[in-house]
């Protein structure tokens, strides 16, 4: 099997368990899971470090330079703002 | 990959389906999220295992400007920005996997098809959610008008330049030519995805943002599992889909508390004809049996109120009166009444975006109630509080087959035994439309600013009560 095709297995599997799993979030956790999913996005983050090493070639390295601090930004950002959402949840017996 | 890196990426990506999976509760979210923090912490440590000793500087660089950046913007935004800025980060994850496959292009390149195809896709989504995310930043904002903007042919220069898109990968794939004609290929499609990103958002209402900013959600998903295609890396397709499936969902859950299809918030350009088709809506004659009261009256209605929900709209947030809300809340409560909130999907700016406003104004998550649970309270309830709120309250949608938003799920506060509405003037809301709310018997208006009414009326309750 080549590459590309596990690739395609991976990725519509992962689609099916990412619909199970969210299919019931309630409406108060949506802002939350957006902004936290969007954090996970950032794992492209992977791909900026592996990018940011092609050595003698300048144009990759600037590239994945930029794509290292977009990501970071990414991550970083949107795990933070998430867990200053979420504290904010309290219950009533919580106070 | 060695094995010890194939297996911390492994545990990597079921740290992301297990946080993921618990942040769709109250109780376990926090600990999801710190979970997810730390699938990425793993996959960075086995990134930086399988790259061996490289020269750490750029890295650290990269790394620290980064984690500086977004800790500022995390620790600095109001809640009431929340939008914006998932959608600058949307951006930022998009712009991020197509940088990282411009950066292959450039560095090895590649002379597969099955390569080319996922690097030119990876480009593709990846440039049109930057795009497409910032324009989105700018309408909400307020840099760019809220209105749809089209000119003519719109939809006819977009199927252009997708075809363009279509012609540009067939052409560097099996085209071949010196290495300079391919490299312009690649540059040529970066700008045509910039391109189509603008004018694929640019068409689309304000009042849709909610659907466009879940459907870029989705679009930095996919843009980083194309990364993964592209870098041959499973934790990149994994948590790429994940991200992706759940943006697909708000967006289905955002469309149908619209009553719109996807094609039609995206192609429909809602909000640019309306108007002129509902008559403006601003008529005078719209409203020939409306009532409206002091702050005064109103608060000797509160003070014998048994049950009270109240709806909160984005003019809530607008006017900055979650705080004075939930003190009237708080002294209704005192006084024996139960006290919920009833909230429309799209009440903000971004799916949940209300809940997380009245949460930092420390509103318990048990009072906030979502439209199938409280619908049916309304015919119960003494008093139904509108602030803020419009089309989400229109009974037409229920009740009349001819209005533009027939069938629209809304919250049936007509049916509480007292209805009143907190409104600056008559005007409509996004819909464009008359509310035949006001004219009912039930319905008093209180004209004002939200907050200034919200103030007046606790005052007036507490003097009661005391």
């Amino acid at each position: 099997m080549s590459p590309l095709l596990i690739g395609i297995y991976v990725f519509a599997l992962a689609v099916f368990v990412g619909f199970e799993i969210i299919t019931k979030i309630p409406p108060t956790l949506h802002t939350p899971l957006m902004s936290g999913a969007n954090a996970v996005s950032g794992i492209t983050i992977v791909g900026a470090l592996i990018s940011s090493q092609h050595g003698s070639m300048e144009v990759a390295s600037i590239l994945g330079f930029s794509a290292l601090v977009f990501a970071t930004v990414n991550v970083v950002g949107g795990f933070l703002v998430t867990d200053r959402m979420l504290k904010m949840f309290k219950s009533k017996k919580g106070k | 990959m060695s094995t010890i890196v194939a297996i911390i990426y492994l545990v990597s990506s079921i740290c992301f389906i297990l946080g993921l999976k618990m942040l769709t509760r109250v109780q376990t979210a926090r600990r999801g999220n710190w979970l997810s923090s730390l699938a990425m912490f793993l996959a960075v440590v086995a990134t930086l295992l399988e790259m061996g000793v490289v020269d750490y500087k750029l890295i650290i660089a990269g790394i620290v400007l980064g984690s500086l950046i977004g800790l500022i913007m995390a620790v600095k935004v109001e809640m009431t920005s929340m939008p914006e800025m998932v959608a600058i980060f949307n951006g930022l994850g998009g712009g991020a996997s197509a940088l990282v496959a411009l950066s292959v292009y450039y560095g090895e390149g590649t002379n597969t098809v099955d390569g080319a195809v996922t690097l030119y896709l990876s480009i593709l989504i990846g440039c049109i959610t930057f795009t497409g995310s910032l324009i989105a930043f700018g309408k909400l904002k307020g840099m760019i008008s809220g209105n749809p903007i089209i000119f003519p042919g719109n939809q006819i220069v977009n199927l252009i330049l997708a075809i363009a898109v279509f012609a540009l990968v067939g052409m560097s794939i099996w085209g071949g030519g010196p290495p300079e004609t391919v490299n312009m290929y690649a540059i040529i499609l970066v700008g045509i995805s910039l391109l189509l990103g603008i004018l694929l958002v640019i068409p689309i209402g304000g009042a849709d943002m909610p659907v466009v900013i879940s459907l870029l959600n989705s679009y930095s998903g996919v843009a980083a599992a194309m990364a993964g295609f592209v870098l041959s890396n499973n934790v990149l397709i994994i948590s790429g889909a994940l991200v992706g499936a759940s943006g697909l969902i708000l967006t289905q859950i955002m469309c149908k508390a619209m009553n719109r299809s996807l094609a039609n918030v995206l192609f429909g350009g809602f909000g640019a004809e309306a108007p002129a088709a509902a008559g403006g809506g601003k008529n005078a004659d719209d409203y020939p049996t409306v009532k409206s009261c002091s702050p005064e009256e109103a608060a000797m209605i509160f003070e014998s109120a048994r049950d009270v929900i109240i709806v909160p709209g984005y003019g809530l947030a607008v006017a900055q009166a979650q705080h004075i809300t939930k003190e009237l809340a708080d002294n209704l409560t005192k006084n024996g009444a139960n006290v919920r909130y009833a909230i429309h999907p799209v009440a903000g700016r971004m799916p949940g975006h209300m809940n997380v406003l009245l949460a930092e104004s420390n509103v318990p998550h048990e009072q906030l109630c979502d439209l199938d649970q409280i619908n049916d309270d309304f015919q119960n309830a003494d008093i139904a509080l509108v602030l803020g709120a419009n089309d989400v309250v229109n009974p037409a949608a229920n009740l009349d087959k001819d209005s533009p938003i027939w069938g629209m799920p809304v919250l049936k506060c007509w049916e509480a035994k007292s209805c009143f509405v907190v409104k600056r003037s008559l005007s409509p809301g996004f819909a464009a439309i008359p509310n035949d709310l006001f004219n009912y018997q039930n319905n008093l208006m209180l004209f004002g600013d939200a907050k200034k009414i919200l103030t007046e009326l606790n005052h007036e309750l507490k003097d009661l009560l005391s």
